[in-house]
């Protein structure tokens, strides 16, 4: 499942093997399980591939932008197609309109302070507020050098512009909390997630990630190769829905 | 105010290792068993299924089967000097959730502790004099290897261990650790098929006189029955084990070696989704009578038991205790106290990176616990009279995964996107191995737990609080380990090596390890230890503290091994003992 697109099908499922023994037990997820092992067909939760049309989260500046940078971290070049191409985009936009984008997951209880380096990001801001202040603060300052888009300037000065982001040389002065470096590393993995992961999520087309490096994606089972030594991997990748 | 619930037997929190092996014991003695689990039921077929299982974004990355922050957070510092803030994501460290907890995602490394390590303090204060212990705040566990011995082999025969003995009734045999403490027989199963990285640095370490052995691995050579009559089916080297649910039930977790019989049982039952808040004790505080938990819909539930099992992962058990009142917190000031005291990690920074060329590794050919290794520089194996240090590594090398998102290598230099990046990503990730040294973690006055006074969790309980550095004794182990590791990489002979150790700063921010332990130590003496050696509270006789929270320090391997073996001789304790005469097993 796509994070947060849907709720937990299982919670729904009344499991006729569970016994809710527990007269109280009408919650919408807490269970009593006692002298059964529980198990229902069809009960599994798959990932639900991304619709590939569309922005779902990024507005148009903010797809020019990105677009740009991905095509810069993962440029083309004889070796594969650029992060645009490859949907690290598209992926990047679906992630943060799902409960990536909404830190959902994470613990965003005051109070906020800037913590020690070892102690991590201590902002306010999810992935999704990172990314708007991010890129805004990003075109802010290219315009004002440049009087251009950051996607409109030329590989060469996009690729300095970067360089400064990551080094911390350029401070984009950030929300609280957010580093000019901490945000390029957003993106940066973010990018490399998308040109790596599963098909499914909406980057990585054509699995064109994974056969940049040989990687044989989902097939389970090497036990017939385990004592090939040094012998390369005959068959190509396969994704999760069966692209091959 | 909370619902009251009818009385049970025992009531157990968390359903993973501990829980698991403690309910199917104790339910074989016909005692009435409940165990509150707040993550959500999982088996292998809906949950680890095959078909969406290799996913290296939703499980690796994403981490859906772990704890998440926004229901338990941990806050953490380096030292008291400094203010802890909260952990917002998990990161060096991931603790599970869910039926099965950690036994779930784990890698499948099944040790065994070396023997002198539970006499850590006597042990090497006679050989090195406490000089050299100094810095230092080891304690003796109150149990000898001999005791435990049995407890290992039930805990490894339940989960179809994949191994060489190399001590065999005292016997040295030829392919095994000839290091590790006597065992009673050999493993259940032969050790799992090497792959090249690891036989090339098997090789290297006999050329240099040392004494590779392949790890011993919970993750199936061949198809097992295990001793409950479950059976596991063939690892098939998919590289999809730590941070997963195994598919092909391969690995052993609570689901494919226990629960199958466990859940069958009318005497047990689990509440998933429930989390335990507190343990209520009686007025006079010297036993528990009940534990207050919450189900999803906010309701709240009193539920009495006469035996009150905490076995959840070590820091959550020592969380509780602290909230509840039960034993006292450490100070680390005044030294007093033992409930978050001797909190260890585990010192993962010894490494050396191995770059070739036109070889194929083939990472993604992999298992869990697929490594050779060697213990000639771990724990006291070797003489440390001329050194400055105690305590040392497993040393070793193998495939665990080939995971592109968190697993492409790139010499160092170069960039980290843009068209070299691309060219030397493609050109290396068949071209890397690695050598790693899994470290020791002695404990010190000043690394310990409490409860947090500033933050709160969902229900306005304080956060752990984890104050914590690399002890300048590690530090040097590490530095001394690597240049170990460093003379077998270079028999290796790779076209480039970097190697690298541990530094001092614990940084809460990369993954480092998920073996946290200590905190609810246990011992002969009350004044430095939290729980007896029965794992009973010394301060509240019927509650037990499961799990690695109990050791007093780590040592350079995998925990798992130690927490399924005490919890198999708590068990046994509580059965045979602990039934017949409620109360302290051991006088204070």
């Amino acid at each position: 499942m796509p994070w947060g697109v849907q709720p937990s099908r299982r919670r729904f499922l009344a499991s006729a093997s569970a016994l809710p023994i527990l007269a109280f037990a009408g919650g919408a997820m807490a269970r009593s399980i006692s002298g059964t092992l529980p198990w229902q067909a069809f009960a599994g939760e798959p990932p639900k591939p991304v619709n590939p049309l569309g922005w779902f989260f990024f507005t148009p500046d903010e797809v020019a932008t990105v677009e740009a940078i991905v095509d810069r971290l993962i440029p083309a070049d004889s070796l594969s197609v650029g992060g645009k191409a490859a949907g690290c985009a598209v992926f990047i936009d679906r992630q943060l309109a799902g409960a990536f984008g909404k830190s959902s997951k994470l613990y965003m209880k005051g109070p906020f302070a800037n913590g020690l380096p070892t102690q991590g990001y201590q902002g306010t801001l999810t992935p999704e507020g990172r990314y708007r202040d991010g890129l805004r603060a990003l075109n802010d300052h290219v315009r004002t050098g440049h009087a251009k888009s950051f996607a409109q300037l030329a590989p060469h000065d996009q690729d300095a512009m970067l360089a400064g982001l990551e080094s911390g040389q350029l401070d984009l002065k950030l929300a609280q909390g957010l580093s000019t470096r901490a945000f390029f590393e957003l993106v940066l993995q973010n990018t490399m997630e998308g040109f790596f992961a599963d098909p499914l999520y909406g980057g990585n087309k054509g699995m064109v990630g994974w056969k940049l490096v040989g990687f044989p994606g989902a097939r389970y089972d090497y036990r017939d190769h385990i004592e090939k030594h040094n012998v390369p991997y005959p068959k190509g990748p396969i994704s999760i829905y069966g692209e091959s | 105010m909370a619902q009251l619930l009818p009385h049970k037997d025992v009531v157990i929190m968390g359903l993973g290792w501990t829980g698991a092996i403690l309910a199917q014991e104790l339910t074989e003695s016909g005692l009435d068993v409940v165990a509150i689990e707040r993550g959500p039921w999982r088996d292998t077929a809906t949950d680890f299924n095959i078909g969406y299982m290799p996913d290296e974004l939703r499980f690796a990355i994403r981490k859906e089967l772990f704890l998440q922050p926004a229901q338990e957070a941990m806050t953490m510092r380096n030292s008291v000097a400094q203010t802890a803030m909260p952990m917002r994501d998990y990161s060096s460290f991931l603790p599970g959730s869910g039926v099965g907890g950690a036994g779930v995602h784990w890698n499948g490394f099944n040790w065994r502790f070396f023997p002198n390590e539970f006499q850590a303090k006597t042990h090497l204060t006679k050989r090195y004099g406490a000089k050299r212990l100094n810095e230092l705040q080891l304690e003796d566990w109150g149990i000898t290897y001999d005791e435990l011995e049995q407890s290992y082999d039930k805990f490894e025969y339940v989960c179809g261990t994949s191994g060489k003995a190399g001590n065999l009734k005292g016997q040295i045999i030829d392919g095994g650790n000839p290091f590790e403490g006597p065992r009673s027989r050999e493993y259940p199963l032969p050790p799992l098929k090497m792959p090249y990285s690891s036989t090339l640095f098997a090789d290297a370490a006999k050329g240099l006189g040392l004494h590779p052995f392949p790890l011993p691995a919970s993750n199936m050579s061949k198809p097992y029955v295990n001793s409950l009559g479950v059976a596991l089916g063939e690892c098939t080297y998919c590289g999809y084990c730590e941070r997963f649910g195994c598919a092909n039930y391969s690995k052993a977790a609570p689901q494919t070696t226990i629960l199958p019989v466990l859940m069958k049982k009318s005497n047990f039952e689990v509440r998933t989704e429930c989390e335990v808040l507190k343990i209520n004790l009686r007025p006079d505080g010297k036993t528990a009578k009940s534990v207050t938990y919450i189900d999803t819909a906010g309701r709240e539930y009193e539920q009495p038991g006469d035996i009150i099992l905490l076995c959840g992962y070590g820091l959550m058990n020592v969380r509780m205790m602290l909230l509840s009142g039960i034993g006292h917190a450490y100070d680390p000031n005044t030294g007093k106290g033992t409930v978050g005291r001797n909190y260890c990690y585990q010192t993962q920074g010894s490494a050396a990176r191995l770059f070739y060329e036109g070889k194929h590794f083939n990472p993604f050919v992999a298992s869990g616990a697929l490594s050779s290794g060697l213990d000639d520089f771990n724990s006291d194996v070797f003489d440390h009279s001329a050194l400055d240090f105690v305590g040392g590594a497993n040393i070793s090398c193998g495939t665990s995964n080939g995971r592109p998102i968190g697993n492409r290598p790139t010499p160092p230099g170069t960039a980290r996107w843009g068209a070299q990046w691309k060219k030397a990503t493609a050109e290396t990730y068949q071209n890397a191995t690695a050598i790693g040294g899994q470290g020791s973690s002695y404990p010190t006055r000043g690394n310990y737990l409490d409860l947090d006074p500033t933050y709160k969790d969902r229900h306005g309980r304080s956060l752990l609080r984890i104050t914590f550095d690399f002890p300048d004794n590690d530090l040097r182990m590490s530095r001394y380990i690597s240049d170990q590791l460093a003379k077998i990489g270079k028999a290796m002979n790779p076209k480039q090596m970097v190697v690298s150790h541990a530094t001092k700063g614990w940084n809460s921010v990369p993954y480092q390890t998920t073996h946290n332990t200590g905190g609810a130590s246990m011992g002969a003496k009350p004044d430095t230890s939290a729980v007896n050696k029965y794992l009973q509270s010394w301060d509240v006789s019927n509650v037990f503290v499961l799990g690695a929270s109990a050791f007093q320090q780590n040592e350079g391997r995998n925990p798992t091994g130690t927490v399924g073996a005490l919890a198999y001789w708590a068990a046994e304790a509580i059965r045979d003992q602990y039934l017949k005469k409620p109360g302290p097993l051991v006088q204070a």
